[in-house]
């Protein structure tokens, strides 16, 4: 009887750790949508930043963080498939398979600003890039890729073996069963994989504040070897740099960031529950 | 520790057929003729497949070159003295790798309780429906921009933390702790829960066949067969936790000081992260202070990469036992 009251107990006190975990998050969201709201209009979204950014909108903030993204995707989602394929299909567990292992796992682990200082040394001033949307991406590309391997390759092995076995069976070759067969049935995963990894890239700043990123720039960004505004850095400025910045638009800005990350995080995730009800095997 | 998040029903063991059959296919459609194109698309998938080891390998030398110079430029006792004044070219790293561990070891000192009882809480206790919400909630705090929360740490967390302890100022070594520990919550649930799952089903049979309560079972069989999971849990938590940079930049105040005294935890503290984040922007380019902040980048990057390895490694010999996979 008592050992059943303290399973009660611990049972509730688990329950109630987890609303710890969780309504903090609640309140990070709430807040944010609550207050920044009111700012969000179309002009914010879509007006050059007026009065040192402390009227008008975000708009070249938001373009950059959007080619940033595109960017990053172009580099990172060919080779980040093309080493999931690697893995999965092609590696057999030897030594040379394991070091590639670790070395994503060291990827995944190494902090977003010593990726910057990378981009730094190796895009901005070695490859004479420049402070550049291409520094900028081509950085954020390999800092995703570790997300988009290991996504990728769950997708390709998550497919049956059979598949396979068949697809050799009817005399198809290696290749021809990856590209005709198991690509495909790993589609949606892959897709799901590759969203993680780009929103991880979106919302990130320490890699682009030495590689990209500029302070106030009232125009579009013309070329890839131009520097731009995004999202994340903007609101770091107007939250830390900017004295006398109106609350209600570094709300505004904090909540389009968080709209946009969220919004591919539940593409994702709606994605990958759809998929995996409709999935026959 | 990506893949983590999604293979929660994908657990089937394939592992073990793969290999055979697969070469077989290759061994059938060796000796046609349209196979040179197919050649140069396998080799190409293989190239790309060593990437990974080749940007390690890249980052770590781009640091090397931008950071060795540091230890010509400045004397060790003054690279790891207890002054970080780059105006005056006094650049000692000790405050700021010392901010770093203290940050670091607090924000673990909450997330693992918390985060460890939630995965235990989700994985063997809750009802599914608790599940499907708590899951969904967890993930959307992975994906919450790190300068977004460092903002709301900011506005809201720092004067809070100021009005309940009365401080001078709310951005502490301690706001920034809190927050690093909710940021470390996702690797930490997500790692912790796929090793509960993998405790074979039978270990909680024979528990509760043993008459033990459910409560009993999962305290002294179930979550003693995952200590190595929850170890690599903590472990990569840990590594999130140092490296990050925005949020803590934001909340904890910048000061270089040396946080050994008592109430360290409630003042402003520096971390590595922040000070390159912070400096890297205004130094000019092969000056001293842009050399030291690259040999910063160095000792963050190889600690981390110990992190990991070590995370690594029980990851590794989990999969040579064979048992938890």
């Amino acid at each position: 009887m008592r050992q059943r009251i303290m399973q009660r107990v611990g049972f509730a006190l688990l329950a109630l750790t987890s609303l710890i975990v969780v309504v903090p998050i609640l309140l990070v969201v709430g807040i944010i949508v609550a207050r920044g709201l009111n700012a969000v209009s179309w002009e914010f979204l879509t007006a050059m930043p007026r009065e040192g950014m402390r009227a008008g909108g975000i708009l070249p903030a938001i373009v950059g963080t959007i080619l940033l993204t595109l960017g990053t995707a172009l580099a990172a989602i060919p080779v980040g498939v093309a080493g999931a394929i690697y893995l999965s299909e092609y590696a057999s567990d030897n030594i040379f398979t394991r070091s590639i292992r670790l070395a994503i796992i060291n990827l995944a682990g190494i902090p977003s600003v010593v990726y910057g200082l990378f981009g730094l040394g190796l895009f901005v001033i070695f490859l004479r890039f420049g402070t550049s949307i291409l520094a900028g991406s081509l950085t954020l590309a390999i800092m995703t890729l570790p997300i988009i391997v290991s996504t990728t390759e769950e997708a390709l092995r998550s497919v049956p073996m059979e598949f396979r076995t068949v697809s050799a069976s009817l005399g198809g070759t290696r290749w021809q069963g990856i590209w005709k067969i198991i690509l495909p049935q790993a589609f949606p995963g892959i897709v799901t994989g590759v969203l993680l990894g780009l929103l991880r890239a979106a919302g990130e700043t320490a890699p682009i504040l030495f590689t990209v990123a500029t302070f106030f720039l009232p125009r579009l960004p013309q070329s890839v070897f131009d520097q731009t505004m995004a999202l994340p850095y903007h609101l770091f400025v107007i939250s830390t740099q900017v004295p006398g910045m109106p609350m209600e638009i570094q709300y505004g800005t904090a909540l389009v960031l968080l709209v946009l990350v969220l919004s591919l995080n539940l593409v994702a995730t709606l994605l990958r529950s759809y998929f995996r009800r409709r999935r026959q095997w | 520790m990506c893949g983590a998040r999604m293979n929660d029903q994908e657990q089937q063991p394939r592992r073990e057929a793969r290999v055979e059959p697969v070469s077989t296919a290759r061994g059938l459609g060796q000796g046609r003729d349209h196979h040179w194109g197919e050649f140069l698309v396998e080799n190409a998938i293989r190239v790309l497949g060593f990437s990974a080891i080749g940007f390690v390998v890249l980052i770590f030398l781009f640091l090397l070159q931008e950071g060795l110079p540091t230890f010509f430029r400045v004397e060790l006792p003054i690279l790891f003295g207890q002054r970080w004044y780059p105006t005056f070219d006094l650049y000692g790293t000790m405050p700021l790798i010392l901010g770093s561990v203290l940050v670091t070891i607090v924000a673990i000192a909450i997330a693992l309780p918390l985060g460890v009882a939630t995965a235990v809480f989700v994985r063997e206790v809750a009802p599914n429906w608790a599940r499907e919400i708590l899951k969904p909630m967890i993930e959307t705090l992975a994906g919450i921009p790190s300068v977004v929360l460092g903002f709301f740490g900011m506005t809201i967390v720092a004067p809070l933390v100021r009005d309940v302890l009365g401080a001078p100022t709310g951005l502490t070594a301690f706001t920034g702790a809190l927050l690093l520990a909710y940021m470390s919550l996702p690797t930490i649930i997500s790692v912790a829960e796929d090793a509960l799952d993998a405790v074979p089903k039978s270990y909680r049979d024979a528990g509760l066949a043993m008459g033990a309560t459910r409560w009993q079972t999962i305290w002294r069989v179930v979550v003693p067969a995952a200590r190595s999971g929850i170890i690599t849990a903590i472990m990569l938590g840990m590594g999130r936790a140092i490296g990050e940079t925005m949020a803590v930049m934001m909340v904890t105040g910048n000061a270089a000081r040396m946080p050994v005294t008592a109430d360290s935890l409630f003042r402003p503290v520096r971390t590595m992260t922040a000070t390159i984040a912070a400096e890297m922007g205004e130094v000019a380019r092969g000056s001293t202070h842009y050399h030291v902040l690259f040999g910063v980048g160095i000792i963050l990057f190889v600690l981390t990469f110990m992190i990991n390895l070590a995370a690594a490694s029980v990851i590794f010999q989990k999969r040579r036992r064979g048992g938890l996979r």
